[in-house]
């Protein structure tokens, strides 16, 4: 398909929900309100999430989508992902400095520049602002935790499945390296038991994190030849292009040494986590089985208790 | 021939956690403690000191495996027709 046809096929279907009220633009490329029958999907599928967990007694933590910027230091996403990054800044400055901003904002001129960093960045996955809770030494058998969160990356796109602002909904393992590995391949497993049983075509893929730039080719060979992240993509906008809805990722020891946390035995704790991509699921479902839920199939709505 | 210098490089770039010196040309750098991040910054520096550019089919694991084999890829590379 050319690259117009395939903007085209986006496009589509981005008038398409906008025009059923599912999404309700904001001006911003990539950056919608959700339409009540948008949300009540999300909230049914997340309610199924719950359900299908529900097993693992996860702990229940709630973050906002900000991270302290000494925590967001110790990880390396500044370096593997600049180009996504979300950082807040606000004006610091006495009031003779606030009648500067005033002018340039009345001058048409650009009044960010007198603006100085705070003390947060946005959040680019749901399970970051854990790791600086876990620091310490885990209990025996380690942790499972259930996280939800609105995260930030910044690719503008008129993919309506590329969000700039999107929640993920997390089950996070901390624990030893066999701990971490199962509860990744439990949940590709079980995540695609899940995308199936709700008529989504959802296959397993190896995949790679977008990492920037030239360098970030290394980066993503070497995390595909390990094979540590898996997604679950199922067609959105394409049927020639399926979109990733659910991430299975195993991140050996990288936030357990960034963030010193320690299995009971006293080693480099190693984690992984299944995020399910909540907007894009629900995306996929309205492409699947059309933009009235009340007319979804009787075992799709069954299972989502619709 | 170009083992010496890629050494060096590594040496200052590859920020392993063990000292290049007792590495052999073929010992595996990614055991030696290199991360796919500083993997990144040995890269550019490969590039800056041999006025070379590595092209996507070679930003792989196995080019940066050893001594052996970023020589090898820088030789291929540096290996440009001289024109006169």
């Amino acid at each position: 398909m050319a690259a117009d046809a395939l903007d085209d096929v986006y496009q589509r279907y981005l008038s398409a929900l906008i025009d059923a009220r599912l999404l309700i633009p904001s001006g911003v490329r990539g950056l919608y309100g959700l339409g009540g029958v948008f949300e009540g999907v999300v909230e049914h599928f997340e309610a199924y999430v719950t359900r299908m967990g529900a097993h693992l007694s996860p702990e229940v933590m709630r973050f906002p989508p900000l991270l302290s910027r000494d925590t967001y230091g110790k990880t390396d996403h500044l370096e593997t992902f600049p180009n996504l990054l979300g950082s807040v800044h606000s004006f610091l400055g006495d009031e003779r400095h606030a009648m500067e901003l005033a002018r340039r904002k009345e001058a048409g001129e650009d009044w960010s520049k007198e603006l100085r960093a705070a003390e947060t960045v946005l959040i680019p996955a749901a399970c970051y602002p854990l790791y600086p809770t876990a620091t310490g030494t885990l209990p025996p058998g380690g942790r499972t935790v259930d996280l939800r969160s609105f995260v930030f990356r910044h690719e503008p796109s008129d993919d309506p499945a590329r969000m700039q602002c999107f929640r993920q909904r997390e089950y996070v393992r901390l624990g030893t390296p066999d701990e971490a590995l199962a509860h990744r391949n439990f949940w590709l497993t079980r995540g695609e038991e899940m995308l199936h049983a709700v008529g989504l075509d959802a296959k397993p893929v190896v995949a790679n994190d977008p990492f920037f730039g030239r360098g970030g080719r290394v980066m993503a060979a070497t995390q595909r030849e390990q094979t540590l992240k898996y997604e679950l993509v199922a067609t959105v906008a394409n049927p020639d292009k399926p979109t990733a809805i659910v991430s299975c990722n195993y991140h050996l020891d990288h936030f357990g040494g960034a963030f010193d946390i320690r299995t009971a035995d006293g080693e480099v704790a190693h984690t992984a986590c299944i995020g399910f991509g909540l907007e894009r699921i629900a995306l996929a479902l309205f492409a699947r089985h059309g933009f009235e839920p009340a007319r979804w199939p009787a075992p799709v709505r069954a299972v989502l208790e619709l | 021939m170009y083992a010496e210098r890629v050494r060096e490089i590594v040496s200052q770039h590859g920020r392993l956690s063990v000292p290049v010196a007792e590495l052999a040309d073929d010992s595996d750098l990614y055991q030696a403690g290199l991360t796919s991040l500083a993997t990144v910054g040995l890269m550019l520096a490969l590039e800056d000191g041999f006025d070379i550019e590595f092209p996507d089919n070679m930003l792989s694991r196995r080019t940066f495996g050893s001594i052996a084999s970023l020589a090898a890829a820088v030789e291929q590379l540096a290996a440009k027709p001289v024109l006169v």
